[in-house]
């Protein structure tokens, strides 16, 4: 990624700026002509019913469609303050990964002790000193809301803890390197009533620290945790504002129809 | 009345047809015990036959033209060394070989040959084996008939064992967790050595076990490369007591193996000699039921452990 | 690493734009080679492929020089190390075909049978203990079952018939039959298990018993699976070696008798490798040119299995 003058940097409070996005799966077209700002240190949801394209907009940001083969972009995300276009072909996607980093829909922790989860990101960097590891180990940890449950067992397995608990613990993971942008694909839908509301009020603390973008299919959710909504409907992005704005008074009635049940 | 004698009828039919389902049900026994009884048979043929003559000069002893004084020693020496030689070439490639077909390799015509060829191969009937060890590394190479070529042979002999075993234990682990490593920031190759790897070494365990307990009893290969059937002395021995403390040499020295001794004194019609033989043989058996038996064991441990 | 949370964890200045180029060109060059060496590891199949066929041929194209293919394919006899030599094929195909036959007629009824029972009839509990065992019945060392036909097999057989040589086919025949059991039945079992539960229930829901189920519908469903376990099986007992090498004799035989000692191609060439056969003679390639024939045999059976394989797995 190269560095770009001052001048042409952010426009203030935007992390990222998506252009004129559009994805391909093959032949097919899965999202088209996408343009959204990313507000800073705010949480942005995307919302819509099945198959309106959300996860594979969310999975763009960090580059996950790289991973399998005949997928295509075209446009730009730009991330600030450098100014930099995510999707381009020189930019490399481990890079992007270690500045965005992602929270899956069914928690994923690796077979291997807590402390080993927590600090697997950091030790992809290189990362081997002990002091410095336990040290964003804890810090990622209490981040997460997980330090007190599991500070006296940090060597257990993973798989010992509970479905909130292991999802908190890959937010803990994901947050270990302090990343610019945190992406979440449907984070509580696999969860039960209680841990969704303690990682509903994590995404909340959160906010503070990072830029957060969430998926999810659950309207209230999004009513309830963010600032800004995306309204997606068959790879399109129909309507994008302030959520108060778009839950109380939507500006297209494609919108409305959603929000208010009336399909989806 | 029309109906009864109908319900009649049927029931008698569904009689008759579930008469066939006993029949078949005992005919599958048997066969099962057509197996069960010629293992059975030739576990204690090989027993009763063979174990009075296990005494430790049995395994201490080189064979000789005097049945009650011969041994294995040559030749379960041979085969440990051998086995190791076998090993050491069998599981890095193999291993190696499943990584990439699994984790690396783009869905193109080189990677369909590489697929085909691995299938084929393990069709390929072991004295083949023997034939390409024969032409290829004792004679082009000139590796000679010695451990450095039968080790070579067996390993590529058991690489497509290795391989598949390999593939299935990385197609068990779930695309979450690549995913999840990805997204941190992983590389490919650290993907591989921190997760993939890691998680299915057990997998990988069990077909090696297979593998190396098939080569164990690999008779026509060795002896196609000129394993000499009666061979009275050690390889030389791989420590050495002056420095650098590690020798090659037992590579290169001709040597037998635990098959081939059975095999010779089994061609023998003295009885004492037949005696041997069913020790012998009696020996080989038991390690390859044990090595058999410890792969399944640790694939009966895998799926309980880690369940995804 | 940054201490305030949210910044990007690569500082921005444009004088480390240079360090994580440079990190970066290092670490994708790593991953290059990485993947260089495990598709070499993965090449050695196609070098081992290679290294037969150049092996066999090479061998074999010496060997017609002296020998003309007419011959090779029709002479009666095979006495290639006498002085009046005869190249005749024929000789061991007999021997390979009898033995391969007598095997698999009891394998292929045999392993079907126990695949069907298996994976249609039995319980859990008994096939879990019998999966396992079939797999160390089939983990024997061909040597072992070569002396069990020879000295166990044979007498019981001769109880029967006692004008059977101690040499024949017909013993090492069934002991390799019983043998190749278990890689037949492992294979027709996964095939049959492959067989969808609604195939099942849709004949179980028309009065049908399990026999009927298990025969109308079960087998002819799974029947590409079986037919590539059948050919699994020939390809298995046209290489084996061993069980004939000790209990078939090593004497060329122009017959189909199972009653007869004869040799095959396999335990001919065993019977060279025993012997000492200076490098470039004719008896030498001789070796190869039998490996050559019993190759482009086992190739045919193999690539038929495969296609066969692949059929059943894309019917679901």
């Amino acid at each position: 990624m190269v560095a770009v003058p001052a001048q042409l940097a952010a426009p203030p409070g935007i992390k990222a700026e998506v252009k004129g996005l559009n994805f391909y799966y093959g032949d097919f077209q899965a999202l088209k002509r996408l343009n959204m700002p990313v507000h800073e240190k705010q949480v942005t949801a995307l919302i819509g019913p099945s198959g309106c394209g959300k996860s594979t907009f969310l999975r763009c940001f960090n580059r996950m469609h790289d991973l399998y083969p005949g997928n295509r972009y075209e446009g730009e995300i730009r991330l600030y303050p450098d100014n930099v276009n995510v999707l381009a072909q020189g930019v490399d996607p481990i890079e992007v990964r270690m500045r965005i980093s992602m929270v899956f829909q069914k928690p994923n922790p690796f077979p291997k002790s807590i402390y080993e989860n927590a600090a697997y990101a950091l030790r992809v960097r290189g990362e081997s000193r002990r002091v410095t590891l336990n040290e964003k180990v804890e810090e990622a940890l209490r981040n997460a809301a997980l330090w007190d449950e599991v500070k006296d067992r940090m060597d257990e397995p993973a798989f010992n803890l509970s479905g909130g608990q292991q999802q908190r613990l890959c937010i803990a993971r994901a947050l270990a390197t302090d990343p610019e942008i945190l992406l979440f694909d449907e984070p509580t839908s696999a969860l039960d009533p209680i841990a969704t509301a303690s990682i509903e009020e994590l995404i909340h603390d959160l906010k503070n620290k990072v830029t957060i973008l969430i998926v999810t299919h659950n309207m209230q959710q999004a009513a309830r945790v963010s600032d800004y909504t995306a309204y997606m409907y068959l790879g399109e992005l129909i309507e994008y504002g302030v959520t108060d704005e778009i839950f109380i008074k939507p500006k297209k009635k494609q919108t409305e129809d959603y929000i208010t049940g009336r399909f989806g | 009345m029309a109906y009864a004698k109908n319900l009649e009828e049927i029931r008698a039919l569904i009689a008759s047809h579930k008469r066939w389902d006993l029949v078949f049900a005992c005919v599958g026994v048997l066969a099962l015990m057509i197996g069960v009884l010629t293992f059975v048979a030739l576990f204690s043929d090989m027993a009763i036959k063979g174990v009075p003559r296990l005494e430790l000069d049995f395994f201490t002893h080189f064979p000789s033209r005097r049945a009650g004084q011969a041994g294995i020693l040559s030749a379960w020496v041979g085969s440990c060394l051998v086995m190791l030689t076998t090993a050491f070439f069998a599981v890095p490639l193999g291993v190696a070989a499943g990584l990439y077909l699994e984790e690396y390799a783009p869905k193109n015509w080189v990677t369909d040959i590489i697929e085909i060829n691995i299938t084929n191969l393990a069709g390929v009937p072991s004295i083949v084996y023997g034939l390409l060890a024969l032409g290829l590394f004792v004679y082009q190479f000139g590796f000679g008939q010695s451990i450095l070529s039968a080790g070579l042979t067996l390993a590529l002999l058991i690489l497509p064992v290795v391989i598949v075993a390999t593939r299935e234990a990385i197609r068990a682990i779930p695309q979450g967790i690549r995913e999840g490593a990805y997204a941190l920031g992983a590389t490919q190759w650290q993907v591989c050595k921190d997760h993939i790897v890691p998680y299915s070494t057990a997998g990988i365990l069990t077909g090696v076990i297979i593998g190396m307990a098939r080569a164990i009893g690999e008779t026509a290969p060795i002896i196609t490369i000129g394993a000499l059937t009666f061979i009275a002395f050690l390889p030389p021995s791989p420590l050495k007591p002056e420095p650098p403390f590690v020798s090659f040499d037992w590579l290169t020295s001709p040597f037998t193996v635990m098959p081939i001794q059975m095999f010779n004194w089994t061609s023998r019609p003295e009885a004492a000699f037949l005696v041997n033989a069913a020790a012998a043989g009696f020996v080989l058996v038991l390690m390859t039921l044990a090595m058999n038996g410890l792969a399944i064991y640790i694939r009966y441990r895998l799926r309980k452990r880690i369940n995804w | 690493m940054s201490a305030v949370p949210g910044q990007a964890s690569m500082p921005m200045a444009p004088s480390n734009a240079s360090t994580r180029l440079q990190q970066r060109r290092t670490r994708i060059l790593r991953e290059r080679a990485i993947e260089g060496v495990l598709f070499l590891a993965a090449l050695v199949s196609v070098f081992t492929t290679i290294g037969i066929v150049y092996v066999l041929l090479k061998e074999s194209v010496l060997f017609f020089t002296h020998v003309s293919l007419w011959d090779f394919l029709t002479d009666t006899q095979w006495t290639p190390l006498f002085d009046d030599a005869h190249f005749g094929i024929m000789v061991l195909l007999s021997g390979t075909i009898t033995s391969s036959l007598v095997a698999l007629s009891i394998a292929i009824p045999l392993g079907t049978i126990i695949a069907i029972y298996l994976s249609e009839f039995a319980p859990f509990s008994v096939r879990e203990i019998a999966k396992p065992f079939l797999e160390l019945l089939g983990g024997v060392p061909t040597i072992v079952y070569g002396y069990f036909a020879l000295l166990f097999v044979t007498p019981i057989l001769q109880w029967f018939y006692p004008a059977l040589p101690g040499f024949n086919i017909l013993s090492a025949g069934i002991v390799m039959g019983i043998m190749i059991i278990p890689y037949v039945s492992s294979i027709s079992e996964d095939a049959m298990r492959a067989v969808p539960m609604a195939l099942r229930e849709g004949s179980y829901a028309m009065g049908a018993t399990r026999f009927q189920t298990a025969t109308r519908v079960v087998v002819p469903a799974a029947f590409s699976g079986l037919a590539s376990a059948y050919i699994l099986g020939i390809s298995r007992a046209v290489g084996e070696t061993m069980i004939l090498a000790v209990a078939a004799g090593m004497q060329p035989n122009l017959s189909f008798n199972p009653l007869e000692p004869a040799a095959t191609i396999t335990a001919y060439i065993v019977q060279v490798a025993l012997g000492d056969l200076p490098h470039g003679s004719i008896g030498y390639q001789t070796i190869f040119a039998a490996g050559l024939t019993l190759m482009v045999f086992t190739l045919f059976f193999n690539v038929a299995g495969h296609f066969l394989r692949k059929r059943y797995r894309e019917a679901y």
